[in-house]
């Protein structure tokens, strides 16, 4: 029989062991996550976040959001009621870190995309309880206040590219002009930002002249949910790999 | 060799130089400048300490022959424990109390919830659990081991190393620089740093380990050593990210969607399973044969526990991620283990309550070992909480509600919290070498005020929790949700108050700790008679 206290024994025996031990439940549980086709459906209509879409994230992740909002509605009839067609895989295979969370303080984000209007969510950023008396969520008043910061947003797309996220280069060249071009409907660059962004919308997105960071978050979360076009997607159809 | 010691010195001051001259934003700045402080306070900390004892090597043998054991670190430990456990508790304290008058969020970045909830979960877990695991560590390594503490500089430059990384991830959260990983908020460049204190922790655990005068390593050092090894292989994995420059903080993970949140969870998990459960077991252990002078329970159920429960554990991870677009093989695979968990954590309950056969007495006399014990208790609650909420019928109901809340709690507090306790109170007299604790009733008060404190917060997280979950999924009778997500928001508040004055009696607790340490420092002893004496003796007529 197999006698213990040689383990005991041997720090460096009990140090492999204990590495062989720890080891097994992680490489059976999330290697094939990277090799099994099936773990990502094949949807058409996910594109990477336009950079405005990205700097709204940044902002979202930065202000912890995800303590309290969760993006991933699981597939019940009360969820979907309430929030939309559960979420796939697909949904955020560009979003580095994913942003799921884990406790619902308030709403599923996963599909607010669309669902109120741009001034909604700026008064509701600003003092949440104004447009929702029952909500404790603090306010965000300040980010109407911050300038957007445009000059940089290139080299996150770059940061994006080495972990595979397909910005062309196209994409990053331009990327501080598609942000710009974004927070206006009415300028030259919105053709081509479309183009390079399927679905993209250019719009003053907080109704004020500067550029906010209040103007990126609100992009962000407008983007949310609303890249797949449920009206034709089935999960038994050809979307499915 | 003395002089080799500032190399690494020197190195960090450089980085630290190049961060805050360089640095993009205000974040990389302020941590620059931080690394730059600390490595200029450790060059004249070492140069005083050179001056003072001309660079000799520290005899491993005091004159008479005993082992001359490092009780400087864990005195340190012992102090930063009880600091950032009263500052982490009363976070927590501040945030609940936003969660029932939102208000206190003052609308400002640097106060909202969203910034100062990682600030709550990181200095518990890490400031005050992780002190309490290294001082522990180093106490129970060299006792019983019956060898001095390896290495002159490098338990300090874990020390202060740990306090370091406290400070940038604390200070980083404030200023909103975060990966938004929960328990792994911080950026790439603090994660690097406790990469090396770690990689450090270890190699001085394994060297003490092998100067032991004794054959076989101790139970609990399996357990910490287990916790060092598999936090390391945790925290290297799920940080894993690509800075955007190496002059700002903001950094990309390597892994999107479904991949990283489980690899996320792997490791949040594992964080309670290793840090939370593993590490703290070792203290379990050490202090409760050594608190009631008897041998542990069964060598037999240490092994069997000690191997299950790490074996186990790592698999537990995807209970996270029920009903996700996690695929459904990972997620079965999740609530397979979690359930089959419940087994070696009471193995362990069992192994750590039943070492007290024969001395239950001590329960009413030694209130010390009333903390313990309880501790044990609450473990043994929160590991069959656990498994329940792990089966995927009673998840769908708990998960995004309070009650995780509560249930991470009732371990948090009941567990971690009170064998930390009872462990700086046990090692409180030691390295201040006094007679005893300055009060033994300070620390009876101390436990009540909490325990109400704990059952406060557990029992109104459950309300809260599996009430909101029912709200969310209520129909009336024509087939409508019955609430909107608002009304449940306003359903809570009675509860969110009740949570917040739990969890301001556990603040009060470790304040009572805090005075009671500080006077057993000073080498004062409260004039009472002992426990032992006060209670009137069974009557055997």
């Amino acid at each position: 029989m197999f006698d213990h206290s040689k383990v005991e024994k041997n720090s460096l025996l009990m140090v492999v062991l204990i590495l062989i031990v720890v080891s097994i439940g992680g490489l059976i549980e999330i290697v094939p996550l990277f090799f099994l086709e099936s773990t990502i459906e094949k949807v058409s209509g996910v594109r990477p976040y336009t950079p405005l879409e990205l700097a709204g994230r940044n902002i979202y992740i930065r202000e912890g959001c995800y303590n309290c909002h969760s993006q991933m509605i699981r597939p019940f009839r009360d969820e979907q009621e309430r929030y939309g067609n559960y979420s796939l895989a697909a949904e955020s295979m560009y979003d580095h870190p994913f942003q799921w969370g884990s406790k619902r303080t308030g709403p599923d984000l996963a599909r607010v995309g669309g669902k109120y209007s741009d001034e909604w969510q700026v008064n509701h950023l600003k003092a949440p309880r104004s447009v929702v008396p029952e909500s404790i969520m603090p306010g965000y008043a300040f980010l109407a206040k911050t300038r957007l910061q445009t000059d940089r947003i290139a080299e996150d797309l770059k940061a994006n590219v080495t972990i595979g996220v397909p910005y062309s280069e196209d994409m990053i060249k331009n990327a501080e002009a598609d942000m710009l071009a974004q927070l206006d409907a009415d300028s030259d660059g919105v053709d081509a930002l479309q183009e390079r962004y399927p679905g993209a919308t250019a719009r003053n997105y907080d109704g004020q002249p500067e550029q906010t960071e209040m103007d990126a978050l609100i992009a962000y979360l407008q983007v949310l949910g609303t890249m797949v076009d449920f009206s034709s997607f089935k999960a038994e159809g050809d979307n499915l790999r | 060799m003395n002089s080799l010691v500032f190399i690494p010195i020197l190195l960090t001051a450089f980085f630290g130089l190049f961060m805050a001259a360089k640095g993009v934003d205000p974040g990389m700045t302020l941590h620059g400048g931080l690394f730059l402080v600390a490595a200029v306070l450790a060059g004249f900390s070492v140069m005083g300490r050179n001056a003072v004892d001309k660079g000799q090597p520290v005899p491993e043998l005091n004159a008479n022959g005993s082992v001359n054991y490092n009780i400087d670190i864990v005195r340190a430990g012992v102090i930063a424990s009880v600091f950032w456990g009263v500052v982490g508790f009363s976070m927590g304290l501040v945030i609940a109390l936003q969660m029932a008058f939102p208000v206190l969020n003052f609308d400002l970045p640097w106060t909202n919830f969203g910034r100062l909830r990682p600030v709550h979960t990181s200095a518990v877990i890490f400031a005050f659990g992780g002190n309490v695991l290294i001082s522990t560590s180093f106490h129970v390594v060299q006792r019983t081991c019956r060898a001095r503490l390896a290495g002159k500089w490098s338990p300090w430059f874990i020390f202060w190393g740990f306090q370091l990384f406290i400070l940038l991830a604390a200070t980083g959260y404030v200023l909103g620089v975060t990966q938004s990983k929960e328990y792994a908020e911080p950026e790439w460049y603090t994660d690097i740093w406790l990469t090396i204190v770690w990689v450090v922790y270890l190699l001085v655990f394994l060297a003490t380990l092998n100067k032991r005068k004794e054959k076989h390593i101790y139970v609990a050092n399996w357990f910490y050593l287990a916790f060092i090894l598999t936090i390391a292989m945790l925290h290297i994995m799920n940080n894993l990210a690509v800075p955007v420059s190496f002059t700002g903080t903001k950094s990309y993970s390597l892994f999107a969607g479904v991949q990283d949140a489980l690899i996320q969870w792997w490791y949040g998990h594992n964080a309670v399973g290793f840090f939370l459960t593993a590490g703290f077991l070792g203290i379990m252990y050490y202090f409760i044969p050594k608190q009631i002078n008897r041998p542990v329970y069964s060598y037999r159920l240490s092994i069997v526990h000690f191997w299950s429960l790490i074996f186990l554990y790592i698999w537990a991870g995807p209970h996270h991620l029920y009903y996700t677009a996690l695929p459904e093989w990972a997620q079965t695979l999740g609530m397979t283990f979690s359930v089959m968990l419940w087994m070696p954590s009471w193995g362990g309950m069992i192994n750590g309550l039943m070492t007290l056969s024969g001395a239950w007495d001590k329960l009413r006399t030694d209130p010390i070992i009333r903390m313990l014990v309880a501790s044990v208790a609450f473990y043994g609650m929160s590991t069959f909480e656990g498994p329940l909420m792990a089966v995927k019928s009673v998840n769908a109901l708990s998960h995004y509600t309070d009650w995780t809340v509560g249930h991470v709690h009732s371990g948090a507090l009941g567990w971690v919290g009170f064998v930390s306790f009872g462990a700086i109170y046990f090692l409180a007299p030691i390295v201040w070498k006094r007679e005893r604790l300055y009060s033994l009733k300070l620390v009876s008060l101390h436990f009540w005020v909490a325990t109400i404190g704990i059952v406060l917060y557990i029992t109104s997280m459950w309300v809260s929790g599996i009430l909101q979950g029912l709200m969310w999924r209520a129909y009336d009778k024509l087939g409508f949700l019955e609430y909107s997500f608002a009304e449940t928001v306003a359903a809570m508040n009675p509860f969110y108050i009740i949570r917040a004055l739990g969890g301001g009696l556990f603040v009060l607790g470790s304040l009572i700790m805090a005075y009671n340490v500080w006077r057993t420092a000073r080498g004062d002893l409260r004039d009472e008679a002992s426990p032992a004496e006060a209670v009137p003796a069974p009557s055997n007529a």
